[in-house]
């Protein structure tokens, strides 16, 4: 089984466009989108929901207001300022402490050092996740809350149930839809997979980006394969970047012209190579044939 | 004043509107600073080509155990709940650094004063002068993951007397949390498609939470459809600015070239943005 994730460093290349191709053209591929906090897959692959849950990827701090003495530990152990001395009133005091659920981390320093046992530790939902069926196959699929933590928790959850699922079906094939950056989602989305489609864009930022990821990818030893998307927007950055990429010993499997078929596609709810068998669908095709073939 | 640019989709133009913002108001007399928060991707000094004055590490606190003074009670891997501290047995205690979150609590906690604070680079911050515009941004060292602690430097270097514009980065997670925290006003920027739209959703959903006064900007307003207007209209949401789909902005773009420097006819928009987020500021 071959677990491919694509990403990008930079934001708003075609990753998921290219992704919903590839899982038009693969027909049987498990798909995991893991840009948990801004999915957009589900928008093509118009998956139906076989099985939901909740997701918690850690606990969050609650002061029991009755329980309150308004010493100020809680706020003095506190590292992230998540506490605040602005809770309701209670039989001692005219004014409690209570926590800020945006600004706390979990940490539970408070609730451990709190004199009057008045701070619970409680679990908390950061999300949903979803196995759903698609026309290309099964898809996992997650919403993050909205400005919750543990992103890169839940891509890890969502990996392994794609896995799962793969194995059980005889699947030889995950692929993964990955978020920009370089941090703790895209860390979490390509520890320990098998290979790595950087998609980028011939402008600078996507170059300087670019370099970032591959950086990244280096480090975690992982076979990487790089595709310009747009490449005729800039033909002299475009050859900037396929120099790079030689130098650093990577190669570019693909290049895909500019075509507002990217966004009629989204449109109509489709991928794009479902959406036009024009030049763009036949860029992305190429992009497709080589992947399998570095498989 | 502190004015962020953020937007749940990435590559919708957050970087372009900020940075034609900065030098808008710059141009107009107004004391200007940019702040690059997207640490892990910071696209903005392609465009400003600022002089860096001034490079600094940036430092999170880690755990480090003194085993000569361990005496093995396994307090540490108890209140770490992010594993970053392991107790195995006797004084043997394993820290994992890209774990832990700075929370404090197994230095707190050792009855044997046998952990202490180590500083762990997790990226840096430059400072400089882009003509009269300020500039900052943060650089995250690759493989680390500790976003928000890094944007959190990065902010702590607003002046107050100044028009701050901070570039937020792409997504609705903690990083962009800590970016928006405390701005005065949100600029969502989206692009008129599907994605867009479903994006969009998202980061309004975060900024009402976080009660931040906000508007909109359409970036390549022509392609894909007009769901994004119909959807600021039926939730009474400003669109601040239209910036048409044009090829020539692309272009400027891909070569790290400013809209107002290389296409004049686009000041007047950004003025004009500048204007309605300075009166939304006052009033």
């Amino acid at each position: 089984m071959k677990e491919i994730v694509v990403i990008s460093g930079k934001g708003g290349t075609g990753k998921t466009s290219i992704v919903a191709s590839f899982a038009a053209l693969a027909r049987t591929a498990v798909m995991a989108d893991c840009d948990v906090d801004a999915a957009d897959l589900h928008l093509v692959l118009e998956p139906k929901v076989r099985h939901s849950a909740d997701f918690s990827g850690g606990k969050q701090a609650f002061i029991v207001t009755e329980k309150c003495i308004g010493c100020g530990k809680c706020r003095d152990v506190c590292n992230f300022d998540a506490i605040l001395f602005t809770g309701p009133a209670n039989d001692v005091i005219d004014k409690t402490y209570t926590v800020d659920p945006i600004a706390c981390e979990g940490c539970g320093v408070c609730v451990h050092f709190c004199p009057n046992d008045a701070i619970e530790f409680r679990d908390v939902v950061n999300g949903q996740w979803f196995i759903s069926d698609t026309r290309f196959g099964t898809m996992v699929h997650a919403r993050l809350g909205i400005a919750e933590e543990n992103s890169g928790k839940l891509v890890s959850l969502l990996r392994k149930k794609a896995k799962e699922i793969a194995v059980d079906r005889n699947n030889d094939l995950i692929i993964v839809d990955g978020s920009p950056g370089i941090g703790c989602p895209v860390i979490a989305s390509i520890t320990g997979a098998d290979l790595v489609l950087i998609v980028t864009e011939p402008t600078l930022s996507g170059k300087h980006d670019l370099d970032r990821i591959a950086d990244l990818a280096a480090g975690f030893n992982i076979p990487t394969l790089v595709a310009i998307n747009k490449c005729d927007l800039n033909p002299d950055v475009a050859q900037q970047i396929e120099t790079d990429v030689h130098k650093r010993n990577m190669k570019v499997v693909g290049k895909i012209r500019y075509d507002d078929a990217f966004t009629k596609a989204q449109i109509m709810k489709c991928s794009v190579v479902e959406y036009t068998g024009g030049a763009v669908s036949e860029d992305i095709k190429a992009l497709w044939r080589n992947i399998t073939y570095a498989c | 004043m502190k004015i962020a640019i953020a937007s749940g989709k990435g590559g919708t133009g957050k970087t372009t509107i900020a940075t034609n913002l900065a030098c808008t108001g710059a141009s107009l007399g107004h004391k200007v600073q940019y702040l690059d928060c997207d640490v892990e991707e910071p696209n903005g000094h392609i465009f400003l080509k600022p002089d860096i004055e001034q490079i600094q590490a940036v430092t999170v606190d880690v755990p480090q155990v003194n085993s000569s003074k361990c005496t093995g009670c396994g307090k540490c891997g108890e209140i770490c709940q992010y594993s970053a501290i392991v107790h195995l047995k006797d004084n043997n205690v394993l820290t994992f650094e890209q774990l832990c979150h700075s929370c404090g609590g197994c230095l707190r906690i050792c009855p044997a004063d046998a952990i202490t604070a180590r500083p762990l680079k997790i990226g840096d911050i430059e400072l400089g002068k882009a003509g009269s515009i300020g500039f900052v941004h943060g650089r995250l060292r690759i493989g680390y993951v500790r976003t928000p602690s890094l944007i959190k430097e990065v902010k702590s270097h607003i002046k107050q007397d100044s028009l701050a514009i901070v570039d937020v980065p792409p997504g609705t997670s903690c990083p962009v949390v800590e970016a928006v925290k405390g701005a005065d006003f949100v600029l969502l920027v989206t692009e008129p498609t599907p994605f867009g739209l479903n994006d969009l959703e998202l980061a309004v959903g975060l900024v009402q939470e976080m009660k931040l006064p906000f508007a909109v900007a359409i970036n390549r307003h022509g392609i894909g459809n007009d769901e994004v207007e119909k959807y600021c209209r039926t939730e009474n949401i400003e669109i601040a600015l239209k910036l048409p789909d044009d090829r020539r902005i692309a272009e400027a773009y891909s070569v790290g070239k400013m809209i107002v420097d290389v296409l004049p006819e686009y000041k007047e928009e950004f003025a004009g943005l500048y204007e309605s987020i300075s009166k939304r500021l006052k009033g």
